[in-house]
């Protein structure tokens, strides 16, 4: 890449690129400056929508994007919905997002977005403006070493030091964020760097070399035979599996595997889809709010078998007590998520979909050697299923505030399943993820790792620009929707017609669950008492609002809701405040240690 | 259980913010750091002891071999190695314990390389526990003040750490 400078005069019309002539004064090399640089690079990249919000800094950076039209910048209102719309769009595509946010504040405002897609293994990469290098360190007017603010939340980071370097860095970026265990990359671009006036060598990089980062592509074959030596002879099996299978797009391969072995499994909140929840393998997902038969089934397994999940605090509960007499297979591409929190018998690191499908040629033709002790795992199995069938939760009774639960149910129904379908955190999250049945990967989009109130409506919103004739529904309460509501602005502007379901409990549910079973229901600040007229506020901006009170009423109203595509519609539906999410493990118990009900426990 | 971990890694600005972050990041400690470049000007080598059961040094190796910068990485403990601080003591030397300080300078085979009226600085290498052996010899005659380099290492034999 040269370095040589070449100045030209700013040219008002628009910066058109030079380009250097050989002899016979044919164009070789384009020199453009940082700025068209980086919009150049967006687009030889394929990046399709770029999510951000100007500002001083990265003012040469938003002139070079408007001066294109392939890359399309949306306009949020906070820079935070710019993140989860990057984010939600990356998890929904399998494509990592792009963030285009300012120095100082518009950075800073980015990081629970980023801290989010690090969370979750989610690409994105996120260029933030930065104020001219020889002002860096002088707490410069919109200054924030925003470097080291997201190091413990980045994958990695890059500072540009001469507009130069700005095609292989951002190649580099791209790379990292999506290959390996994916995350989040932030770029920091001193303004300098991007001057319309200084024009540089473009060439798009094709490919990127890093002495440092060489991701494993398969896992060691060794192992993968003793794991199916192990699965084959196994007599209590189950598959307990996470996002690394969605994000490593084998869930194809998963469902083959599963089925060819015919083991029960069960997912994480994030791998929820990357096998049929339909199918009757399945037992739904696990942990503190996971199914009972899917706890039940982890505890008393022989052999687990872990693929792109991390035993993280909110699945194993007490790890001491976890599985007692359970073999572990762990399968990861990240070895520092193998044996962290519990250790596995036969580590696999490696990506979940050439590990699955090695799995897949040495299952062919091989049958399990203990058929019977398998039936007789599923029988009790099917026996924790019957003990709460039908008993998850009381419906409303006619003329009743609605239950929760039965709205999400309704929502599949109309739905018919297929819906994108996004969450904030708490219960609602938690009834979304129990209720709505999910046959396919990518669908269910939640702030897993972080918890992130707010990630939902702007994640809806990056989905549904990439997905226009998709069903794109945000489950949402009345307290994480007000944490990101000023995106139905944008909304507006683009004409986003993304759904939203608030489940209206005038509360904060899960902080209020918590304080009902420890803290003898002293509601510390969990109350909303002075809510906004949703339907009031929703016209305000000109979209649709309906008002749910009763069972009669919602059916129609969801129906009323989807029957255009394109508009955005707000469904507030007033839920039972008293109602708990169950089950839900025992704090510092085995997995099997559940309340059920408000009035059962295992 | 005490560990040597060293460390090449790309000699880049903020490379090194990354691996003291990770370590308080990740609730890891770190006894003594030690960083330089080597002879290949795009890489330095950092040599950090830790403390910690097999599960955590091997939770510390991994998470520093996910760091981007870091190239390639040893925990010198797991084989026969050479570790070498190097520390700076100045000592009172006044009246009898001026000949004192000389005679223990010289068991030690430490050396003198500054000299006032009233003290020395005697520059003395080692592993650790040879410097704090010095350093307890040292107190009763009166340590003014002590610079360590913190603890570099390298393996024994034919090993190399190098790309």
């Amino acid at each position: 890449m040269g370095r040589q400078r070449h100045t030209a005069a700013l040219d008002t019309a628009g910066c058109p690129a030079d380009r250097t002539r050989d002899l016979q004064g044919r164009n070789t090399v384009e020199l453009l400056s940082g700025a068209d640089m980086i919009a150049r690079f967006l687009q030889d990249e394929g990046v399709e929508y770029i999510y951000g919000y100007p500002g001083g800094a990265a003012l040469h950076i938003y002139d070079a994007l408007f001066r294109q039209d392939k890359v399309k910048h949306i306009l949020v209102r906070h820079e935070q919905a710019a993140t989860h719309a990057a984010d939600g769009y990356a998890r929904a595509s399998g494509k990592p997002g792009c963030v285009l946010v300012t120095s100082g504040p518009g950075a800073t405002n980015a990081v629970t977005g980023i801290a989010t897609a690090y969370m979750d293994s989610i690409p994105m990469v996120v260029l933030c403006g930065q104020v001219m290098s020889h002002l860096i360190g002088d707490d410069a007017f919109q200054e924030t070493d925003i470097i080291g603010v997201t190091r413990p939340i980045v994958k990695h980071s890059f500072s540009i030091r001469h507009p130069s370097e700005i095609p292989e860095v951002l190649k580099k970026a791209f790379y990292l964020a999506a290959t390996g265990r994916p995350g989040p990359v932030v770029v920091d671009i001193p303004k300098d760097m991007t001057a319309p006036t200084e024009r540089y060598e473009y060439i798009y990089p094709k490919k990127v070399k890093m002495r440092s980062y060489n991701p494993v592509t398969r896992g060691h074959t060794g192992q993968i035979k003793k794991a199916v030596e192990m699965m084959l002879k196994a007599k209590r099996p189950v598959f307990y599996t996470g996002g690394g299978v969605v994000t490593g797009k084998a869930s194809e391969g998963l469902t083959d595997l599963v089925k060819q072995l015919g083991f029960p499994i069960t997912t994480t909140l994030m791998g929820i889809g990357s096998y049929p929840q339909s199918d009757r393998q399945c037992l739904g997902w696990l942990g503190m709010h996971g199914s009972y038969e899917s706890n039940m089934a982890m505890h008393h397994a022989d052999l687990i078998i872990a693929i792109g999940a991390r035993f993280d605090d909110r699945v194993t509960n007490n790890t001491s007590k976890f599985c007692p007499t359970a073999k572990i297979i762990h399968v990861d591409v990240d070895p520092s998520s193998v044996s962290k929190t519990v250790r596995a018998d036969v580590p696999i690191v490696g990506p979940a979909s050439s590990v699955i499908n090695e799995m897949i040629s040495l299952v062919q033709g091989q049958s399990i050697s203990q058929p019977e002790a398998l039936t007789e795992w599923w029988q009790k199995i099917d026996g924790w299923r019957a003990e709460r069938e039908g008993k998850l939760y009381e419906p409303s009774k006619p003329g009743e505030v609605l239950k929760p639960q039965e709205v999400v149910e309704a929502l599949c129904r109309v739905t018919r399943g297929e819906a994108y379908v996004t969450t904030d955190v708490g219960q609602h999250q938690m009834f979304a993820a129990q209720y709505y049945k999910f046959d396919k990967p990518n669908r269910l989009i939640t702030s897993g790792g972080l918890g992130t109130m707010g990630f939902g409506f702007p994640a809806a919103m990056g989905i549904k620009q990439n997905f226009p004739d998709d069903d794109v529904v945000c489950v949402t309460g009345e307290g994480s929707f007000q944490m990101m509501m000023q995106e139905l602005s944008t909304c507006k502007q683009y004409g986003v017609g993304v759904k939203i379901v608030n489940l209206n409990n005038a509360s904060l549910g899960m902080v209020r669950q918590w304080q009902d079973l420890n803290y003898k229901s002293r509601h510390a600040h969990s109350y909303m008492e002075s809510l906004p007229d949703f339907h009031m506020l929703i016209e305000a901006y000109g979209f649709t609002a309906i008002t749910v009170n009763t069972l009669d009423e919602l059916e129609p109203a969801l129906e009323r809701a989807f029957a255009n595509k394109h508009e955005l519609v707000f469904l507030d539906v007033k839920v039972d405040p008293f109602e708990h999410v169950y089950p839900m493990q025992v704090p510092l118990g085995a997995m099997r240690d559940m309340l059920l009900s408000k009035t059962e426990r295992t | 259980m005490r560990h040597i971990i060293s460390i090449l890694m790309e000699n880049e600005p903020g490379a090194l913010s990354r691996v003291v972050g990770l370590f308080s990041q990740r609730n890891f400690n770190i006894e003594t750091l030690n960083v330089a470049p080597t002879e290949d000007p795009s890489l330095s080598r950092l040599t950090v002891t830790t403390v910690g059961d097999d599960r955590v040094i091997e939770q510390i190796t991994k998470h520093l071999n996910k760091l981007i910068d870091v190239v390639k990485l040893v925990d010198l403990t797991e084989g026969n190695h050479i570790e070498r601080e190097l520390m700076l003591v100045k000592v009172k030397a006044l009246g009898a314990a001026r000949d004192e300080v000389k005679r223990t300078v010289d068991i030690f085979r430490a050396q003198i390389v500054d000299v006032t009226p009233s003290l020395y600085t005697v520059q003395i290498t080692g592993d650790a526990s040879k410097l704090d052996a010095f350093l307890q010899a040292m107190a009763p005659v009166g340590i003014l003040e002590v610079a360590r380099t913190g603890v570099s290492g390298i393996a024994r034999g034919d090993k190399v750490l190098s790309l």
